[in-house]
C-alpha cells in the first residue's frame, strides 16, 4: 500500500499541470459548439502532440506513441478533472473503434481511420442495438447480403448517439442468416454518406435526442469494410464492448459531482437554514460519501491491478452497476434538497444549476439501462464473479 | 503508487484465517455461545500463541509495533469466522497507549495484561452512565463494556473525553443477541487509575475502524455461505442459484460489499499515514459497513430460505455480528454525524 506518487510521477503531474494551465486559453468552450469547430480541433491537436491524449497510439498511425502506463494516464484524467481545463474529444470513434482497430484491424484500415479519427477530423456511431437486440445483441437482424464485391443492407439500429454528426459507422449485420445466433454476424464499416441511410433523432425523456434511430434500405457498402473476419463479428463486438464498460462509472466524476452537491448544499437555504444544516438531508449526503470513498478506493484498487497486469476480478466487474447507481442517487438528493426548485427545468427564473440535476437524474437513469441493463451486470457479476449458474435455456416447444 | 495489500499483508491475513479454519469452527463457537469456558480459554490461547494479542503494541515493549492496516486485515477474520476475541480492546488500547504511554502496554504481547475496553459513553451516554474522573479517581458506570474473560486491566474513557487505564472495577453481565461474545456493566468505586491520557479523536475512530472490519469479514462469509448454499440447493429441478431471483441477490451483496473492502483498506492506510482524512475515512468507513453488512445479513438469511431462519445452520451467529456491530460504539446515524461534524458540515 502506497499512495503517494514517486518523485518521477510527482514531475510527471507538474508537468501536465504547467502545460494545462499555460495552454488553457487554446481550449475551447462551451460557446465553440460543433464537434469539428476549428478550436476543437485545434485542441485535440495541441493535447496529441503534448502527450495528454492518444497518448500510446502509436506514431505512424498519429498517436504519441508513449509506451504503455496506466498510472501517466491516470495522473492525466486528473489534472484535467483538478484544473477544469477541456478535455480530450471522447466518443465512440476514439474510444471505442480505435482499441478494436489497433487488435483487429487490417493495416489498410489501421492507416485508413485511426488518424483522422484521433484528430476528430473522422467522427464515427455505433450500430449494435436494434429494435429486437437489445440485452440479447447477437439477435441483430439487419441483413447484409453479398453482391459482387458489396453487401447490400437492408434493416435499422437504434440508440445510436452522434449518428447526425458522424462520417462513419461501425456496425454489427447479419452476414449467414442460417448460422447460429453468434456465428453469422459481421462487423462492417462503412460511410455515413452512402445512400440508403435516413437517420431520425430519437428524443428521450431528458427532452433532447441523445440518440438516434438509423434505418438502410438497400445500401452498398464494399466487403472491404469487414473488421477480422466475415461472420467473426460477434468476437469483434466483444473486444468492442469491453472498452465500452470501462467507461461507465468512473469513480473521479462521481466523487466531483458528490462535491458539487455538498457546495450546493451549502449555498443553498430553506426557510432561511442551510441545506446541509438539514439533518435528514445532511444524514442521506453521508450515507451517500460513504459510498463515494468506497467507490474511489475501489477504483484504485482496479487501477493497481491493471498496473500489475492482474485481474481486478469482482472489484472490476461491479464498477458499472455500483457507478451508475451512484450517480443517479447523488442526483437525486440534490433534487430532494432543492424541494420545489428542484423540478424547475429548461430555462427561466429560480433555476438552479442550469437544471442539470434533473438532466443527470433522468441521463443516469438511461446509463443504468444502456451499455449493459443493471440486470445483465448482476448476471456478469454472478456469473463470472461468483461462478454462480446461467439460467437454463428454456426447452424448445 | 499501489493500493493493494503487500505479501506480508496477505501471509499474515492467511494465518490468522488458517488458524481459525481450524480452531474457530462453527461447533466450537456454538460452545462458546453455550458458555464452554475451556472451547472459549482454548482459542483464546491459540490466537495469543499466533501471537496477534501485540501486534499494534510497539516493538520496544514486546509488540509487533504493526500499523492499523494490520489490525484490520486480523480483525475481518475474526469477523469471517465470529470468533470472539479481546483483539480489538488490546488493540484500540495499545494504539493509544503507544502515543506516551508506551510501559503500560507492555505485558499486552505475552498475554500477561488482557484489556477491556469501555467507550461506549463516548458517543451514547444513558441511564445515567458515565465515568468521571477526580484527581485519578474514577466514579461511575459504563455500560456494553467489551471485557473479555481473563481482563486484567479496563481502558475506559471518561465523561470528559479522557481516557484512563483501570486496574479494579465491578462487572455485571448484558446479555445481548451476541451469545458468542461478553459484554458487561462496569462499575468503578473510586478507583485510581493506573495511567490517564488526554482526549484523542482517533481512538473512537480506531475503534469505529476495527468493528467495520469486523462486518466486512462476517458479512464476506454470510456472502460466501449464501452462494455455496445456493449453488447446492435444488427447487423445481435445478440449483436455485441458476434462478436470476436469487443469482441477483447474490450478485448485490458483492457488488455492494467489495468496494467496501477498499474503504476499509483505504480508511486504515489514512490512519497509518496520518492523512488529513483518516478520521473521516474511518467514520465513514463504519457507518458504511453498517449499511452494507446489514444488507448482507438479511440477504443471505433470504437465500438460505427457511434454513437461514433456524438455529441448525448457525447461520444467525453471523447475523447476531453484523448486527451488534452496527451499533457499537455508535450506531450509523451518530457516526455519519461524527464524520460530517470533522468535515465542518456543521452550522457554527
Amino acid at each position: 500500500m502506497e499512495l503517494d506518487l514517486s518523485p518521477e510521477y510527482e514531475a510527471f503531474r507538474q508537468d501536465v499541470n504547467r502545460i494545462l494551465t499555460e495552454n488553457s486559453h487554446l481550449a475551447p468552450g462551451p460557446e465553440d459548439r460543433g464537434m469539428k469547430h476549428p478550436k476543437r480541433l485545434a485542441w485535440q491537436k495541441f493535447l496529441i502532440e503534448n502527450g495528454l491524449t492518444a497518448r500510446t497510439i502509436p506514431k505512424e498511425y498519429g498517436g504519441y506513441g508513449a509506451a504503455p502506463d496506466l498510472l501517466k494516464s491516470r495522473i492525466i484524467a486528473e489534472e484535467f478533472a483538478r484544473t477544469g481545463i477541456a478535455r480530450p474529444m471522447g466518443g465512440q470513434g476514439i474510444s471505442m473503434l480505435v482499441p478494436t482497430l489497433l487488435e483487429l484491424g487490417t493495416p489498410e484500415q489501421k492507416e485508413a481511420y485511426i488518424r483522422p479519427t484521433l484528430y476528430g477530423e473522422m467522427i464515427w456511431c455505433q450500430g449494435y442495438s436494434e429494435p429486437g437486440a437489445g440485452s440479447d445483441l447477437a439477435a441483430v437482424r439487419t441483413a447484409a447480403v453479398e453482391d459482387g464485391d458489396d453487401f447490400i443492407i437492408n434493416g435499422q439500429k437504434i440508440w445510436t448517439s452522434t449518428a447526425k454528426q458522424a462520417d462513419m459507422i461501425f456496425c454489427l449485420v447479419r452476414t449467414d442468416p442460417d448460422a447460429k445466433k453468434h456465428e453469422g454476424i459481421s462487423y462492417v464499416l462503412f460511410s455515413m454518406e452512402t445512400p440508403g441511410i435516413e437517420v431520425r433523432p430519437l428524443v428521450d425523456m431528458t427532452e433532447n435526442a441523445n440518440f438516434n434511430e438509423v434505418f438502410f434500405t438497400d445500401v452498398r457498402v464494399p466487403q472491404s469494410g469487414i473488421v477480422f473476419e466475415k461472420n467473426k463479428g460477434w468476437q469483434v463486438a466483444n473486444a468492442t464492448l469491453t472498452h465500452e464498460r470501462g467507461m461507465l462509472g468512473d469513480p473521479n466524476a462521481t466523487k466531483a459531482r458528490f462535491l458539487e452537491l455538498v457546495e450546493l448544499m451549502k449555498a443553498e437555504t430553506l426557510n432561511g437554514e442551510r441545506l446541509i444544516d438539514n439533518p435528514l438531508l445532511r444524514d442521506r449526503l453521508l450515507k451517500l460519501q460513504g459510498e463515494v470513498y468506497a467507490m474511489q478506493a475501489n477504483g484504485l484498487r482496479v487501477t493497481t491491478a491493471s498496473l500489475k497486469r492482474e485481474s481486478a476480478g469482482l472489484a472490476g466487474l461491479i464498477i458499472k452497476l455500483q457507478g451508475c447507481e451512484l450517480n443517479h442517487q447523488i442526483a437525486g438528493l440534490a433534487i430532494d434538497a432543492l424541494g420545489e426548485l428542484g423540478i424547475l427545468y429548461g430555462e427561466g427564473d429560480h433555476l438552479r444549476s442550469d437544471g442539470s440535476w434533473q438532466w443527470r437524474y433522468m441521463y443516469d437513469l438511461g446509463l443504468i439501462i444502456g451499455g449493459g441493463t443493471a440486470q445483465i451486470q448482476k448476471n456478469i457479476i454472478s456469473e463470472r464473479g461468483l461462478g454462480m449458474p446461467r439460467e437454463p435455456k428454456p426447452a424448445k416447444v | 503508487m499501489e493500493f493493494a495489500l503487500s505479501e506480508d499483508q496477505r501471509m499474515l491475513q492467511d494465518s490468522i484465517s488458517g488458524f481459525l479454519k481450524d480452531n474457530a469452527s462453527l461447533d466450537t463457537i456454538r460452545k462458546i455461545a453455550d458458555g464452554d469456558a475451556d472451547a472459549k480459554a482454548g482459542l483464546d490461547t491459540g490466537l495469543a500463541e499466533m501471537g496477534i494479542m501485540g501486534l499494534a503494541v510497539p516493538e520496544a515493549v514486546g509488540g509487533s509495533g504493526l500499523g492499523l492496516l494490520e489490525a484490520c486485515l486480523v480483525q475481518e477474520v475474526l469477523g469471517y469466522t465470529v470468533a470472539p476475541s479481546g483483539f480489538l480492546a488490546a488493540t484500540v488500547a495499545a494504539n493509544l497507549l503507544a502515543k506516551g504511554q508506551e510501559s503500560i502496554a507492555s505485558g499486552i504481547a505475552d498475554g500477561e495484561k488482557v484489556f477491556g475496553l469501555a467507550l461506549t459513553e463516548l458517543s451514547s451516554r444513558r441511564d445515567g452512565a458515565g465515568v468521571t474522573a477526580d484527581n485519578g479517581r474514577l466514579s461511575g458506570t459504563s455500560l456494553l463494556a467489551d471485557v473479555p474473560t481473563g481482563a486484567t486491566h479496563v481502558f475506559v474513557a471518561d465523561t470528559s473525553g479522557s481516557f484512563h487505564v483501570a486496574g479494579e472495577w465491578s462487572a455485571k453481565p448484558m446479555r445481548t443477541i451476541d451469545r458468542t461474545r461478553t459484554f458487561q456493566e462496569l462499575s468503578f468505586d473510586g478507583v485510581t487509575a493506573e495511567a490517564s491520557l488526554q482526549p484523542d479523536a482517533s481512538t473512537l475512530a480506531v475503534a469505529r475502524l476495527l468493528v467495520a472490519a469486523d462486518t466486512l469479514g462476517a458479512a464476506q462469509a454470510m456472502i460466501d455461505q449464501a452462494v455455496e448454499y445456493a449453488k447446492e440447493r435444488k427447487q423445481f429441478g435445478r440449483v436455485i442459484g441458476s434462478f436470476q431471483a436469487v443469482k441477483h441477490l447474490c450478485a448485490e451483496m458483492a457488488a455492494k460489499l467489495e468496494p467496501a473492502r477498499a474503504l476499509v483498506w483505504h480508511a486504515a492506510y489514512a490512519m497509518d499515514t496520518n492523512d488529513p482524512e483518516a478520521l473521516v475515512m474511518a467514520n465513514l468507513a463504519k457507518a458504511h459497513l453498517a449499511e452494507v453488512g446489514t444488507f448482507v445479513a438479511k440477504t443471505a438469511t433470504e437465500v438460505h430460505g427457511g434454513m437461514g431462519f433456524t438455529d441448525l445452520l448457525g447461520l444467525h451467529y453471523w447475523f447476531k455480528r453484523i448486527g451488534v456491530n452496527r451499533q457499537l460504539f455508535g450506531s450509523p446515524e451518530q457516526v455519519r454525524q461524527t464524520a460530517a461534524e470533522l468535515q465542518g458540515f456543521l452550522a457554527a
